[in-house]
């Protein structure tokens, strides 16, 4: 395994075994996850069609809400003891600490958004087996968007006293190509229409992911050393 | 080793250093000693290269480490007051992380003899969480002292140590002087910094304000030339 990776599978392997330790992120967010299961399901009623309207929106709304309440959380460990200062001292490339970092939160997310999808389709009584394959791209995608740029501004807020107001104020305006298209493919995969219906809104996805990623990866070094 | 002169910090109008300039060759330690608030920190981010310098020029080992960070950092081991360490990571967790992300050995052979090294090897799989300062501190140690660095820096490495504590972090300096390292220690307590200090330089309003050879020089004596120096700032 070269270096680069080495450091990219122990930044995940860390963070990991810390969340499975500790669980403070994945109690946190699973619990807020029912929460707002529980308002949507008192809010909307029984009515079927106002609920399959809304759904992707919905659904789309939990992921971003455990999202943010995830992500800004992925770099409180390295503040603690001063472990910031014992990764910038490290030599090589810092992007390695970054890409470790997005799959740990990619992890998480991914746990979560499964658990939070299972819960919705009890508590909406919805059949989403026949848009599972296109749900799962579309999920895919949308979730290595919100945390490709969420891995990057949790870096950067992580030392600023009014962090929990100033991430999601800075990630969520970033963030507004990834929505709207993961809504919009969301909604024509859970109708069960194909994916090719919904192309010119996974492409954008798609660019966005890139242009995230490629940003993420070249500016994470002097996020670090700020 | 380090070879630093004139250096100036500001944090926007805030003048933090000036004209520090210091000789510390390999095989010395230098303490440095000043009142709280006076640059200590500040001097030991620069040395690290965690911190720029606003003015003056900095070489470590024969490289500029204004302009070539990355090339010294393999080079320089930092305990800073955290020491770097996840709190629950055990102790042999701790050390294999930074050792991948050094690029280091990360053998459990190599670890265990670091961790024997700091007398921590009995408390290997236990979370730091559990550790004292003292024991974090020790960790620390193990962590910097992975890479074999030529300079070790210390911010206040003395600080939550028993009288054992202090005695063994003295003889583990000792040691790493012995083997040609170079030390730098901010710190307040002057007893501990005389027994492996070389030279001894006082930080006051961000300038040294004395600078000389530790040897024959008494814990009471420097006492009197730090009070006589702050009096004379004031």
């Amino acid at each position: 395994m070269s270096g680069y990776a080495r450091r990219v599978g122990i930044v995940l392997w860390k963070d990991l075994l810390v969340e499975r330790r500790t669980k403070e992120s994945l109690n946190a967010l699973l619990f807020f996850g029912l929460l707002l299961l529980f308002l949507f399901q008192f809010s909307l009623g029984p009515d079927r069609a106002q609920v399959e309207s809304v759904l992707p929106g919905l659904l789309w709304l939990g992921f971003v809400l455990a999202g943010l309440l995830g992500l800004g959380r992925s770099f409180l460990a390295e503040r603690d003891n001063d472990c910031w200062e014992g990764l910038l001292l490290t030599p090589g490339d810092k992007s390695a600490i970054y890409l470790g970092k997005l799959a740990s939160n990619l992890v998480l997310m991914t746990v979560v958004e499964a658990l939070v999808l299972g819960l919705f389709v009890i508590f909406f009584d919805i059949d989403i087996r026949r848009a599972l394959p296109g749900l799962f791209i579309v999920v895919a995608l949308g979730t290595f968007g919100l945390a490709t740029v969420g891995t990057l501004f949790a870096a950067m807020t992580a030392n600023v006293r009014a962090r929990e107001v100033l991430f999601p104020v800075l990630l969520l305006p970033v963030q507004v190509p990834v929505l709207l298209a993961t809504v919009s493919a969301t909604q024509v995969a859970l109708a069960g229409q194909p994916l090719a219906d919904a192309r010119a809104w996974l492409q954008l996805l798609a660019a966005a992911d890139l242009v995230y990623l490629v940003i993420g990866v070249l500016t994470f070094e002097f996020v670090l050393e700020a | 080793m380090i070879a630093a002169a004139g250096l100036r910090k500001t944090f926007g109008a805030t003048l933090v250093l000036e004209d520090v300039t210091l000789d510390v060759p390999a095989g010395q330690c230098l303490a440095v000693l000043g009142p709280n608030g006076t640059g200590k920190t500040t001097l030991l981010r620069i040395l690290a290269t965690l911190a720029r310098p606003s003015a003056g020029t900095l070489r470590i080992d024969g490289v500029d480490a204004v302009r070539e960070p990355d090339a010294v950092r393999a080079r320089i081991g930092m305990v800073a007051h955290g020491s770097h360490v996840y709190e629950d990571l055990t102790a042999l967790e701790n050390l294999r992380f930074w050792a991948a992300m050094g690029g280091l050995d990360a053998s459990p052979a190599r670890l265990h003899e670091r961790l024997q090294a700091v007398e921590l090897d009995t408390v290997a799989d236990e979370r730091a969480r559990t550790f004292s300062a003292g024991m974090k501190r020790r960790l620390g140690l193990a962590r910097v002292t992975l890479g074999r660095p030529r300079l070790l820096l210390l911010d206040e490495p003395f600080n939550g140590l028993d009288r054992r504590g202090q005695k063994w972090l003295g003889e583990f300096l000792l040691a790493f002087k012995a083997g040609g390292g170079a030390i730098v220690l901010a710190t307040h307590g002057f007893a501990s910094a005389l027994a492996v200090a070389d030279r001894a330089a006082i930080l006051l309003g961000g300038r040294i304000a004395l600078d000389r050879a530790a040897a024959g020089l008494e814990r009471d004596a420097l006492h009197r030339l730090y009070d006589d120096l702050i009096e004379a700032e004031r």
